[in-house]
């Protein structure tokens, strides 16, 4: 079975894209999830959509799984290989097929990288609005499978909210096309239900995206708290101002810590968490708005407060929150980010038990989160050459995913389910609901070949051996959000 | 046809699916065409759930008019940014969702598939099926609220949604661009389009008249006004008071009597092409919405469709029929996916939710 396969995949790629030998296939082994890794049979790498469809029928044809990928930046588990399956890179499948100013739309493959998008479309002052940390690496691909997110969601949504329409190949080789190129559709949204399917529904082959004009000016701030219980009260007190922030975010005295050591943040050295606050919009608007937001920050009990003067400032002051992540990799050999999601009204409650869960295992755990739409990020710190470490900061992120879906919210805001989280979907949901999910992704998939094991429950597990950084993390190309 | 059976709880819901062999829910009764050969009426399952204006969530009944929503968040100077039409006929959160609608100011932050977070449904077979969260943000498990976007129904009967809020902007105010030509004022609308404007709405009202919306902080609402006003050709006229022209739009009283209407989504460079369409089959009165990516068309009532579905095949485009007699629903291309097709029948498995509206093309199903 495997012999025939691999007999059709030499006939669609030639031997340099048709990765076979065991020191060309590690790279792919594993994904921003280090601690999952998995050896695939092979790895193909498509430079145009028939090779992906030809691919699919092929692994359908002899029922051999398949997980589609991009650059690999799953903080989840997501494009972690299915042992003995195949993988469909698609960096290579990278085509801008349409750019179409005057509409406000861009056609891309899902090889395109997520910046650049914004790139090309900067000349007639638009851009793509998610913005995941992972943006200079991270394709659209990996963006539409995981519906990412980033620091700016509150306010404009995550994927989902900027792709309108979607040329996908199912797990069985059917072509289909859904949603269009206008901001409106007719029918059920089947853009909106394949985008965050982690891959289970098939592989999309060309993405329609929503455009907007860049903003004129920023207001970006810093503001500094002898407490995360304060910082977190002046988010409220924010909302309640009745602004729309683009960005509302918090890191805690770790995080800050971490990025002051690796690239010298502007972060006052005695806070305990600090606030950045960004409003976006014409000048006049900004202009209002700002006075409003100052009276805010300064009710707030802020000890310190950083305006950004210029775009360098402001720069300065979202690197070092983008970085926090790969920078608290100085701090701990290992850690694992958490993704879970609470009510905004209960962020203190939720700090509070992360902290005393965090006393409690006597692990250590930072905190960088956007606190605008109530998502944590908490980075739980071990050593995996200790015996048992990685099992014990587990089983402190497992408490903490069951205090957000507790305290009302989700066991993931933008990373996805993944292999991660599987076992704590049913926590959120239920039973009945995750096996009408799993009927749904039968349907869809009857022989349950696209990316197996990510999000529901399934019996190829990958083994868990790896840890460290993701390579690319370690050089300082992509951090974790 | 026999009267549709009034529900007032989800217990009472699931029954009937399990009882009657063809479901299809009506609300509040506004969009004719779709609501016209219902069996099941769902006003009496209203009720605001919960509502946490910290949060930016309301969670409520599918009943629920949304007019009561819209009341409720404006105590707390919030509001539904998608701006659902139809809300003094009497349009209902359900409805609003299976009709997949959104009215002029979805333009600035999106449309009704943006700001849908959770639903509670009953599925073929009568069980409550859940999807999504009440969280503004979420990514768990798919995203089965999308699905009933535009979904007639066709999928399940809604029982409750929450959907995120946003404050509403303190100000507003309309300029009103008149063109002496269509080509001055579709170029007056690409170039608002592509400003850093951020209008609320940017609707052409007929082939020369463009409204554009700015809502924000009062104090700076004049400067922006005069922006907008500087990059426009043609007269241009400024109403301070502009709820009533925006009410206009949201409740189509220009849709003249007798007619029927439309949605149409497009993109905004069609607009000119299709109008000399329209002008030579003699449709009526037209608007393009939402920066020229919604038409709305009026279609004298009693005459068939064939000239709109040749125009609109011709075009690559769809319609759904909103006011008419709901003979057909759905005009234009129609594109039946095994994706659609697959999914559908685990949600309805012995077709109760089958007989959705009909459709033109080659499947009345999805």
């Amino acid at each position: 079975m495997k012999d025939a396969l691999l007999a059709e995949l030499r006939e669609i790629f030639p031997p340099d894209r048709l990765l076979l030998k065991k020191a060309q296939i590690v790279p792919y082994e594993s994904d921003g999830l280090t601690a999952f890794r998995a050896q695939p049979l092979a790895v193909v790498l498509p430079t145009t959509q028939a090779e992906v469809v030809r691919a699919v029928r092929a692994c359908h044809r002899h029922a051999v799984p398949f997980v589609a990928r991009g650059s690999g930046t799953s903080l989840s588990g997501g494009a972690v290989p299915v042992a003995q399956g195949i993988v469909i890179a698609l960096n290579r499948l990278n085509r801008v097929v349409r750019y179409d100013a005057a509409n406000r739309i861009a056609v891309v493959e899902p090889g395109v990288i997520n910046t650049r998008v914004s790139t090309i479309a900067a000349p007639d002052g638009l851009y793509f609005a998610p913005d995941p940390s992972s943006g200079p690496v991270c394709t659209l691909g990996g963006n539409v499978a995981f519906n990412s997110g980033g620091a700016h969601c509150l306010k404009y949504g995550m994927t989902s909210n900027h792709v309108l329409g979607l040329k996908i190949v199912l797990p069985d080789g059917e072509i289909c096309v859904l949603g269009g190129d206008s901001l409106e559709m007719v029918g059920p949204d089947l853009t909106g239900m394949f985008i965050g399917s982690e891959g289970l529904f098939g592989i999309a082959l060309e993405i329609t995206l929503r455009l907007i004009p860049r903003p004129e000016v920023y207001f970006t701030l810093q503001a500094a708290y002898d407490s995360l219980e304060k910082a977190g009260d002046a988010v409220a007190m924010v909302v309640a101002s009745g602004l729309l922030p683009g960005a509302l975010e918090i890191m805690d005295r770790i995080a800050m810590d971490a990025a002051l050591a690796a690239i010298g943040a502007i972060y006052p050295r005695d806070a305990k968490a600090m606030l950045i606050v960004e409003l976006e919009g014409t000048a006049e608007e900004v202009e209002a708005e700002r006075p409003k937001l100052l009276d805010v920050i300064r009710a707030s009990g802020a000890h310190e407060t950083l305006v950004a003067q210029d775009a360098t400032e402001r720069l300065k002051i979202w690197t070092g929150r983008k970085s926090a992540f790969s920078a608290v990799g100085r701090l701990s050999p290992d850690f694992i980010v958490q993704d879970g999601v609470v009510p905004r009204t209960k962020l203190g409650e939720a700090l509070a038990e992360i902290e005393s869960l965090s006393r409690r295992f006597g692990i250590r755990v930072a905190n960088v989160f956007h606190a605008g739409d109530g998502n944590l990020h908490p980075l739980i710190m071990y050593d995996g050459r200790e015996p048992g470490a990685w099992e014990r900061a587990e089983e402190l992120a497992g408490h903490i995913l069951r205090m957000c879906v507790r305290l009302g919210g989700s066991i993931t805001g933008e990373h996805g389910v993944g292999l991660e989280k599987r076992a704590y979907l049913r926590d959120m949901f239920g039973d009945f609901d995750v096996e009408f999910m799993h009927a749904l992704r039968r349907a869809v998939d009857p022989l349950e070949l696209a990316n197996p094991g990510k999000m529901l429950p399934s019996a190829t597990a990958p083994a868990l051996t790896a840890r460290g950084a993701h390579p690319l993390e370690r050089q300082g190309i992509i951090s974790r959000e | 046809m026999s009267d549709p059976i009034d529900v007032g709880t989800a217990d009472e819901l699931r029954g009937l699916v399990r009882g009657i062999p063809e479901v299809r829910v009506a609300g509040g009764g506004t969009k004719t065409a779709l609501s016209r050969s219902a069996t099941v009426r769902v006003a009496g399952l209203r009720g605001i759930v919960e509502y946490e204006p910290s949060e930016y969530t309301i969670t409520a009944l599918a009943g629920t008019p949304v007019r009561d929503i819209a009341a409720v968040l404006a105590e707390h100077g919030q509001f539904l940014p998608f701006d659902p039409p139809l809300v003094d006929a009497g349009s209902t959160l359900g409805g609003t969702i299976a009709s997949g609608l959104s009215g002029s100011g979805r333009f600035r932050y999106g449309g009704i598939r943006d700001f849908l977070l959770g639903v509670r449904l009953v599925n073929g077979d009568g069980d409550i099926v859940r999807g999504g969260g009440r969280v503004v943000k979420n990514a768990a498990g798919f995203d089965i609220p999308r699905l009933t976007v535009g979904s007639l129904g066709c999928f399940g009967a809604l029982i409750e949604a929450t959907f995120k809020v946003f404050p509403r902007p303190e100000s507003y105010a309309t300029l009103i661009a008149r063109s002496a030509s269509m080509d001055e004022a579709i170029e007056n609308l690409q170039r608002i389009a592509h400003s850093a404007e951020e209008p609320a709405c940017l609707d052409l009202v007929d082939r020369s008249t463009l409204h554009i919306r700015i809502g924000g902080m009062a104090s700076a609402l004049s400067h922006r006004v005069e922006r907008v006003r500087r990059l426009l050709r043609g007269t241009v006229d400024v109403v301070v008071s502009d709820d009533g022209l925006w009410s206009e739009s949201r409740e189509f009283a220009w849709v003249p009597p007798g007619h029927h209407l439309a949605k149409v989504p497009i993109t905004t460079s069609q607009i000119g092409a299709l109008e000399s369409e329209w002008e030579s089959v003699g449709a009526g009165p037209r608007r393009y919405a939402a920066g020229g990516h919604v038409l709305w068309l009026a279609w004298p009532g009693g005459r068939p469709w064939d000239a709109v579905d040749r125009v609109l095949r011709s075009f690559g485009r769809s319609a759904l029929v909103v006011f008419g007699d709901g003979k057909t629903v759905q005009h234009g291309v129609w594109n039946p996916t095994p994706f659609a097709q697959r999914l559908a029948r685990v949600f309805d498995p012995n077709g109760v939710f089958r007989l959705a509206p009909a459709r033109t093309g080659p499947t009345d199903h999805p």
